[in-house]
């Protein structure tokens, strides 16, 4: 008879610090959320079970759910552009910076990447400052060029406000991807661009036919980075709109709307039951996208060993 | 759930801190407040006051960021760790707050007989049988002008809606100055420089407001609506890019003298005192015509309280009988000009403009802001709905009935007595 293995005791050892503190930051607090939106309070200010009646109030009062499908909506729309305009220009500043003819590569490399690094409230107000109709620069620099009539003020009007602040949350976050692909781009190996070179792949078509596919399971991370960076967003609205995410909700995401109700905004009153209803259903969404892209994009992307 | 040797441990180590900072005999009381800009005044002018004359306390003012304030507030007395006076939000934030026993009720106080009925309505409960904090000021709304500005070009200080804008479009044909500054970025400008300003002239003051909380009148009545078409005409009157334009942007181009007129409240006085280079002077809202009732807005702003939970109920109590005497109403009126004491006796100011301010409680009807009594203790929430409708109004995107309608409709939704 064998002697029984002695317990590895190195193992629970050293994965201790990490689970009990991941597990005392985030999985209590998620849980706690959870618990927290299936109560209420009733007129008699007693907090009582609900069950899942703040769910049904989300989703079914006309107010509430109109609230909440602005919410989505713009955020949709926010995650949209990131999509089509942050990573298809991180992609080709990546591509760009790997050439190896580009001189002062590492300078460009850091300008482009010190955005990422500023804090949201900067980025907030120097923007702000930027397009202001009064004091702003935007304004005198396209006078410059001859096209003052292309200037509105974007911040102010409903049809500009949501899509201007995605694009300045793109400016901010586009090294992200740049310096993703661009690492993987270095890591393709020379041997296989040379023989793609030997086969008369060169130029644009050795990148679409070589270097993109090897390069398509770093595109996917990105995409998924996006997706949840996208919709726990917050900060950049916060500070350039305020909780009130204006002019009239247009600009009004996931993030706002769970931060009004839950923590109350001027004369409303904060409602932690109602705010972790939004916050649960937030984390759903979260949930299901990123399922979605691990079961049905992950799996299918082709990996090549070299 | 809180628990209790965690709430003692932080009391306790609140209290140990503090008494270890000033001397062991002193007992130390602190303020909460949203006022981050009067700082000064209570270091320099006001604590030094009550301190000669109550040896033995000493007292910290510790504000917060006021769009934090209510939040940080909540945070703070949930865990105990809040200061002993407690600066109060006008009406719901601070009801709240007692019905939960976070405020002790102050009925008891000797000052409170200084302050009027009206003047303690805004912390008191709905049926006033007990008053939670000891009222402090109330601010006026109005307009502001650049006198320099209405001189050069020969305009009379208008008293009449038809010779407001006659004076706007004189100001708007000369060209040097933008008519009036406010842009609807932040959208409470809107609503309640704009709507809560004019507003009481057409709604009859105490009169309006008092029928809408009885149910007795409408938002979509024509008295109510008719602000907004006012405030429908305000925008081909506003700078270029309004919309865009934020309550500090709207400050400056007033104080740099690139505006002529700004709609007010009396809290900017001593602001503009120190940044404005011009002579200026104050109008109340126009009246549609001449020789009509006018009314203001002299809206209970800010009152202070006491912690529930203060270990120095006692020096809490002497403090706050002393922020009830004339003596500080003196005091803080002439420190902080535009925030109007609203002790019964009397005050003397020094500060013209204030002075301004304050003489049209002689000769017009005071109310306070239609949405903040009763009427936004609901969702959806009309006081924040007003913002949105109001500056949607000035911009044009939406029509004053349908903004009044959907005022109405969100009121009515959770309110009874408009559901009749």
């Amino acid at each position: 008879m064998a002697a029984r293995k002695p317990i590895r005791w190195h193992i629970p050892v050293f994965l201790a610090p990490a689970v009990l503190v991941y597990t005392a930051i985030m999985i209590v607090p998620l849980f706690g959320t959870l618990n927290l939106s299936l109560f209420s309070v009733n007129d008699a200010r007693e907090t009582v079970f609900a069950g899942l009646d703040n769910f049904r109030t989300l989703f079914t009062d006309p107010r509430w759910s109109a609230s909440f499908w602005n919410a989505l909506k713009n955020n949709t729309w926010f995650f949209i552009i990131h999509m089509l305009v942050q990573n298809p220009i991180g992609i080709l500043l990546a591509a760009l910076l790997s050439s190896p003819r580009l001189r002062m590569a590492a300078f460009y490399r850091t300008a482009i990447f010190i955005p990422t690094i500023l804090s949201f409230v900067i980025v907030g107000f120097v923007w702000k400052l930027i397009l202001s109709p009064i004091w702003g620069i935007a304004p005198g620099m396209l006078d410059a060029i001859g096209l003052k009539s292309l200037f509105a003020p974007w911040l102010g009007k409903e049809q500009y406000a949501l899509t201007t602040l995605a694009l300045v949350s793109v400016w901010q976050f586009i090294g992200i991807p740049m310096m993703l692909i661009y690492a993987a781009l270095l890591s393709i190996p020379d041997e296989v661009l040379e023989a793609a070179e030997m086969d008369g792949i060169t130029g644009a078509s050795q990148f679409w036919k070589i270097k993109l596919p090897l390069i398509l399971p770093s595109i996917g991370i990105i995409s998924i980075l996006t997706f949840v960076g996208n919709f726990n967003a917050f900060d950049l609205i916060y500070v350039a709109q305020g909780a009130l995410a204006g002019p009239n909700f247009s600009t009004d995401i996931l993030g706002t709307f769970l931060y009004r109700t839950f923590f109350g905004f001027q004369l409303q009153l904060g409602d932690p039951h109602m705010g972790a209803t939004i916050a649960t259903a937030m984390f759903f969404i979260i949930l299901v996208g990123v399922c979605f892209y691990l079961f049905t994009i992950q799996t299918r992307l082709r990996r090549y060993q070299f | 759930m809180q628990s209790r040797p965690l709430r003692i441990a932080l009391l306790t180590s609140t209290l140990l801190a503090s008494a270890f900072a000033a001397h062991a005999e002193d007992v130390t009381l602190t303020i909460e407040s949203w006022r981050n800009d009067d700082l000064s005044i209570w270091q320099d002018k006001l604590i030094p006051a009550f301190e000669a004359s109550h040896p033995g306390v000493k007292v910290v003012f510790a504000p917060s960021a006021p769009t934090e304030y209510n939040a940080a507030l909540n945070s703070k007395l949930d865990a105990g760790s809040a200061g002993d006076l407690i600066t109060c939000r006008p009406f719901d934030a601070s009801l709240e707050l007692y019905n939960k026993g976070k405020l002790t009720d102050l009925s008891g106080l000797a000052a409170m007989a200084n302050f009027s009925d009206v003047a303690k309505s805004a912390w008191s409960t709905d049926d006033g049988k007990a008053t939670f904090c000891v009222p402090m000021a109330s601010v006026i709304h109005g307009f502001i002008y650049n006198k320099d500005a209405f001189d050069a070009l020969g305009i009379a200080v208008p008293t009449t809606q038809a010779e407001f804008y006659a004076a706007l479009d004189k100001i708007k044909a000369d060209g040097t100055y933008i008519p009036m500054a406010m842009g609807t970025n932040d959208q409470w400008e809107a609503a309640t420089m704009g709507y809560q300003n004019i507003g009481p002239n057409y709604w009859k003051g105490e009169e309006g407001r008092l029928a809408l909380i009885k149910g007795e009148q409408k938002l979509t009545d024509p008295q109510w609506v008719a602000p907004f078409t006012e405030l429908a005409k305000w925008k081909d009157y506003l700078g270029d890019g309004f919309e865009a334009q934020t309550y500090p942007d709207s400050q400056n181009l007033f104080t740099l003298g690139r505006a002529a007129i700004y709609p007010a409240g009396s809290w900017e006085i001593s602001g503009f005192n120190t940044q404005a280079q011009f002579k200026m002077g104050a109008f109340p809202p126009p009246v549609q015509n001449a020789g009509d009732d006018c009314y203001i807005s002299d809206h209970t702003d800010i009152a202070i309280g006491m912690n529930a939970a203060s270990p120095h109920s006692d020096q809490a109590k002497a403090f706050l009988e002393w922020v009830g005497s004339p003596e500080f109403a003196t005091l803080y009126a002439n420190a902080l000009p535009g925030f109007f004491s609203l002790n019964s006796t009397p005050v003397k100011m020094e500060d013209p403009l204030a002075q301004e301010f304050v003489s049209w409680r002689e000769k017009c009807k005071s109310t306070i802001r239609s949405t903040y009594q009763i009427l936004s203790r609901g969702t959806p929430n009309l006081e924040n709905e007003t913002w949105t409708a109001s500056a949607n109004v000035i911009k044009g995107t939406e029509t004053p009935e349908a903004a009044a309608a959907k005022l109405q409709e969100g009121l009515a939704s959770w309110y009874a007595p408009q559901q009749k």
